[in-house]
């Protein structure tokens, strides 16, 4: 039967859209966000996608997401798309960019790592893009970015 | 010609090709007696944190040989880490009784921490399983000495390549030579992977094998020791050490000009009959940690 819904997650005024994110790592970039977070959210989950296969979108009712959340939206969905919206259009396309290095943003796994054992701040280098991997400016081990290495804060 | 001086030596990722033979050239020029005294005045602080024999004894023979004065612990209990002081502070104190830090310790990424908080160069003794690079710059200098040089040579590692930080600076290492590598080690004692991408990137050739099939292809057979607490099951760790194991039948699988390297402790790896074949460098590569260790202090205090 034909899918004849006018919209499948509804519009927003103002705020922000968060597309394209690989499936399943919707319901991650969404406890990234959702801290201290009162606004209205939309979550839409497997949508099929020409770019990603499966792609989970949110939205922000009257939320624009700081540089160092898209930072931190980089590392685990480094394909998603992010638009601001006012009065219903987009005013903003928003770069996802993954750094060369990230500073304070993950926490190495390693359980025996001198950042898990002294107030360190954490460092890593980005080795590979898609998905992103890094590597410990201390430990030197390699990881995939994973949402329990990103720090809550 | 690279200038070390003031620079710390914490992992193989930050040495250039350049800097590993220039270090090579000198330490043979220490080795030689061209270069004598180079340590002279120089006060270097030994501080070991996790217990060592060869490095902390090449270390500080490595300093009293040219001249200088070492002090330091060699059991973290003699420290004030076991007060609980964090290595950051102990080091902004030590960096001001001293020219230079040796240190080894059990966590990883420790010399780096060190070598930020330090005013003077911090040398890696080994941090927990991530690098040991002094060791590894034996092992080259060995290898070099023994072969004149590392390009084209076939170099097998076996044992424990999972947990093994000698192997794990090594094989970094090796990346800047044109050379073959052949893995051989349990399945559970694989290097991590993330090794085999870092060769990948580099474009190294390498293969996992076993010593029956490979042998006769090695320049360097380089073994390193299974312990016996990384198995859950003590019956599945006799099976495993037996098959990597070097006596006297096992040579049969080398070349006349096959060499057996090893950063050691040995336990049983290598049997000692072993030991009277003019093959078997271990010990011979062990001492070569004086005049390598003398030439990289002599570097990063800029004597040499």
């Amino acid at each position: 039967m034909e899918d004849n819904r006018q919209y499948k997650v509804f519009k927003i005024e103002n705020g922000t859209v968060i597309d394209h994110i690989r499936s399943p790592r919707g319901l991650a970039v969404f406890r990234l966000l959702s801290k201290n977070n009162n606004s209205l959210i939309s979550i839409g989950l497997n949508f099929d996608s020409k770019s990603v296969g499966k792609k989970d979108l949110i939205k922000f009712e009257g939320k624009a997401i700081s540089k160092k959340e898209t930072d931190k939206i980089a590392l685990i969905a480094p394909e998603a798309t992010i638009n601001i919206i006012k009065n219903y259009q987009v005013i903003e396309k928003r770069q996802i960019d993954v750094p060369e290095e990230i500073r304070g943003i993950l926490k190495c796994l390693n359980p025996n790592c001198i950042t898990n054992i002294e107030k360190v701040e954490n460092r890593f280098t980005v080795v590979e893009k898609k998905p992103v991997k890094v590597m410990c400016h201390y430990c030197e081990r390699t990881a995939e970015v994973k949402p329990d290495m990103i720090d809550k804060e | 010609m690279p200038n070390f001086k003031g620079k710390s030596i914490v992992s193989l990722k930050d040495m250039e090709k350049k800097e590993i033979m220039h270090l090579l050239k000198k330490a043979g020029e220490v080795k030689s007696g061209k270069l004598t005294g180079v340590l002279k005045g120089k006060i270097v602080a030994s501080l070991f944190f996790e217990p060592s024999t060869r490095t902390r004894l090449s270390f500080e023979s490595a300093v009293l040989g040219q001249g200088g004065s070492v002090f330091g612990f060699a059991d973290p209990g003699a420290s004030s880490a076991k007060k609980g002081e964090s290595l950051s502070d102990t080091i902004k104190n030590v960096m001001g009784y001293c020219d230079a830090i040796v240190m080894r310790h059990y966590i990883e990424g420790a010399a780096r921490r060190a070598s930020e908080v330090s005013k003077v160069p911090v040398i890696n003794g080994g941090d927990g399983a991530n690098q040991h690079p002094t060791q590894t710059f034996l092992d080259l200098f060995t290898m070099v000495e023994k072969k004149g040089s590392l390009d084209g040579k076939v170099i097998g590692m076996m044992g424990d390549l999972k947990y093994g930080r000698t192997i794990h600076s090594l094989s970094m290492a090796l990346t800047h030579f044109n050379v073959k590598l052949h893995f051989i080690a349990p399945k559970e004692l694989s290097i991590p992977e993330h090794y085999y991408d870092y060769l990948r990137s580099k474009k190294i050739e390498f293969v996992e094998s076993d010593l029956e099939s490979c042998g006769k292809e090695l320049d360097f057979l380089y073994c390193t020791r299974i312990q016996k607490e990384r198995f859950y099951d003590p019956m599945e760790y006799e099976k495993v050490a037996g098959t990597y194991k070097i006596d006297r039948s096992s040579l049969e699988y080398l070349k006349p000009d096959t060499y057996i390297m090893h950063p050691l402790p040995r336990v049983d790896e290598i049997s000692e009959e072993v030991d009277s074949d003019p093959r078997a460098i271990y010990f011979e590569q062990a001492h070569n940690g004086v005049p390598v260790r003398s030439a990289l202090l002599g570097l990063v205090m800029g004597t040499i």
